[in-house]
């Protein structure tokens, strides 16, 4: 998938991923996507559930061998 | 703004951990986050040493026993005079989980607001300058109201 930036939490867990994403989407453009690489599958329903909280867009989850991609879009600055 | 209040009445470790985690993901989600410590809970924000004696024997004998610093905290069991907490700390930072230590400057980045209760401050003899710089203010339960009736997300810890 197209992407703008990547931000790498290979190896952290829970609640890592969504702190390390919340400090790094304020650093982004609106429109921009960002990439998120986990290890962690708490992923597969905590990014969309912290896009629904802060009105950003979870555009998908790819998922091979054990490693998360997942992908999201800035909604507002 | 959504609300999370927390009173951290706990000073074990696996406690204060999971009441981190909490504050440090609301904050993430774009909420308000206020952290109360009381009793127990006062040690996590206290210095590792105390800034005076106090005057009274029993907060004299008190402070002996009851060490403050996010450091001392021990795991509510399997604490094995230190072996079990110090394996326990040893898995976290393999998992690299942060320690107490670092979720507070991390909560602080994130903007959480950390609160002292006045009360347990006075009776337990722990003064202003026994706290860590990170703690926004010292207050009593009316503040804890006031946030705790706007808050969504309220928990005792």
């Amino acid at each position: 998938m197209e992407k703008n930036y990547t931000l790498d939490c290979y190896g952290l867990l829970c609640p890592m991923p969504v702190i390390k994403i919340a400090q790094m989407i304020k650093k982004i453009k609106k429109g921009e996507v960002l990439e998120l690489i986990s290890t962690d599958e708490g992923v597969k329903e905590d990014i969309p559930a912290w896009c629904r909280a802060t009105g950003n867009e979870f555009l998908g989850i790819e998922e091979e061998k054990g490693i998360f991609k997942v992908y999201i879009k800035k909604m507002k600055d | 703004m959504d609300k999370t209040t927390l009173i951290v009445f706990s000073d074990d470790l696996d406690k204060v951990l999971a009441a981190f985690n909490i504050a440090t993901g609301s904050a993430s989600m774009g909420m308000e986050v206020t952290m109360f410590f009381t009793f127990w809970g006062l040690n996590v924000i206290r210095k590792d040493k105390p800034s005076k004696r106090s005057s009274n024997w029993m907060k004299r004998l008190l402070g002996m026993m009851n060490l403050g610093g996010a450091d001392r905290l021990k795991l509510s069991k399997f604490h094995m005079m230190g072996i079990g907490t110090g394996m326990m700390r040893a898995l976290m930072k393999k998992s690299n989980m942060p320690s107490v230590k670092e979720m507070i400057s991390l909560s602080k980045e994130l903007g959480v607001k950390m609160v002292a209760c006045t009360t347990t401050m006075e009776i337990m003899g722990i003064h202003k300058e026994d706290l860590i710089p990170e703690v926004d203010m010292i207050a009593g339960v009316a503040t804890y109201l006031e946030n705790a009736k706007e808050s969504k997300v309220n928990l005792f810890i």
